[in-house]
């Protein structure tokens, strides 16, 4: 179990219909690779965050399988085109099967 | 024909040493930093009096790193620092310790502690001491909360320290270098001007006599601690002061003073003096 996992996204407040707008994403995870060992030469255990997700109103997004190379608080950045108000719904997984999630609205004018 | 080639040669040698010259930090650059679009930082500015025969400008480490780790200082989302202060938020309104006391039982926010970054290392006049940030968090778990005191270097004192950083940026730098702290203030310089190690190398061979040049791949800066605690995008993590001033100790393969020693503590306030009129940055972001 990860601790002080803590998500947090970044949509702008309101946009045009058919804009592009940037969506920002960072989760606070240590993701341990698996690689590692610790002082007595025992594998550190795998624990990563192995997907990540955003839905828009009930749409898929955005869909990532993640991997052990990816470093420490993965962050991710990419632009959606928004047709109409709605919520942006984030999902991280992490390998010992906490989900955590995030939301944020829009308003399209 | 001799001639020309060597003519050609030297011409050679003096675009390099000019394109050298360009890549060498970007001092003097019209650069500003201003962090979420409105807290505006001095990261250039005339040297404080004391230092005034050494260094006529001082600057900030942020002026030495790439324009990408500059960007990522520019905006808290991008700063990954900012998740320690996160976490040192909620320990600041966690109750520790026996007395059933949180940090904000007394403090009642982390804003009202803006004005501490800038001007600690302190005299304390209780303890008859100059006290660290650190130092005096401990002095409020131990003696006012009942609780287990963080270690000097521990992550969560990292985290309160990021904390309390992070509300006091954009003030300049003042700390007391006069009256009882003057004797604590004259053991750092004595410590800053001494050659440590092996290699011979006092804080001033690098950081007051070769900044701006290159250090292997990297660009020495002037030592300004005005950005810590420090995000090191090597570490992943954050860095405490005295962690660095220990880090470059060992640099110069030499037996280091302690996290948290009076030796430290001294150093601390003479380098944070060097900064005074620079603006507290942290959790700065630094390679």
């Amino acid at each position: 179990m990860a601790d002080n996992v803590t998500p947090r996204v970044r949509v702008p407040r309101d946009a045009s219909a058919g804009d592009s707008v940037s969506v920002r994403t960072l989760i606070s995870h240590p993701m341990e690779s698996g690689q590692r060992r610790d002082g007595d030469g025992n594998l550190i255990p795998r624990s990563i965050i192995n997907r990540f997700t955003c839905d828009f109103n009930g749409q898929n997004v955005i869909d990532v399988t993640l991997e052990p190379a990816i470093s420490t608080n993965p962050y991710f950045q990419f632009d959606a085109t928004v047709p109409e108000s709605g919520t942006f719904q984030f999902t991280w997984y992490d390998d010992d099967g906490s989900v955590y999630e995030e939301t944020a609205e829009i308003t399209v004018t | 024909m001799r001639k020309t080639s060597l003519f050609g040669g030297a011409a050679v040698a003096a675009v390099a040493i000019a394109l050298a010259g360009a890549t060498s930090a970007d001092i003097g650059d019209d650069e500003e930093l201003i962090v979420n679009g409105e807290i505006e930082m001095i990261i250039e500015t005339a040297a404080p009096e004391h230092l005034q025969d050494r260094l006529s400008t001082i600057y900030s480490g942020w002026v030495f790193r790439s324009d990408e780790t500059q960007a990522m200082q520019a905006d808290d989302f991008d700063n990954p620092g900012m998740i320690f202060v996160d976490q040192g938020l909620e320990a600041f309104e966690t109750v520790m310790g026996t007395e059933g006391q949180s940090c904000a039982s007394c403090h009642e926010n982390a804003e009202s502690l803006s004005e501490v970054r800038s001007t600690y290392p302190k005299w304390d006049e209780e303890r008859g001491l100059v006290q660290t940030v650190e130092m005096q968090i401990i002095e409020c778990q131990t003696e006012r909360m009942g609780a287990e005191p963080y270690g000097y270097d521990s992550q969560d004192m990292r985290n309160m320290t990021a904390l309390i950083s992070s509300v006091g940026r954009g003030i300049p730098v003042n700390v007391a270098i006069d009256g009882p702290a003057q004797e604590t203030w004259e053991q750092g310089r004595e410590i800053y001007y001494t050659r440590f190690g092996q290699l011979e190398l006092s804080c001033a061979n690098c950081h007051e006599d070769n900044y701006g040049n290159l250090i292997r791949a990297d660009h020495l800066s002037q030592g300004q601690i005005n950005g810590f605690p420090t995000y090191r995008l090597r570490n992943a993590g954050l860095v405490s002061i005295h962690n660095r001033f220990r880090g470059c100790i060992r640099d110069t393969r030499g037996e280091t003073f302690s996290v948290g020693s009076p030796e430290f503590v001294a150093l601390e306030l003479y380098v944070a003096s060097r900064g005074n009129g620079l603006t507290v940055e942290g959790p700065s972001v630094r390679n």
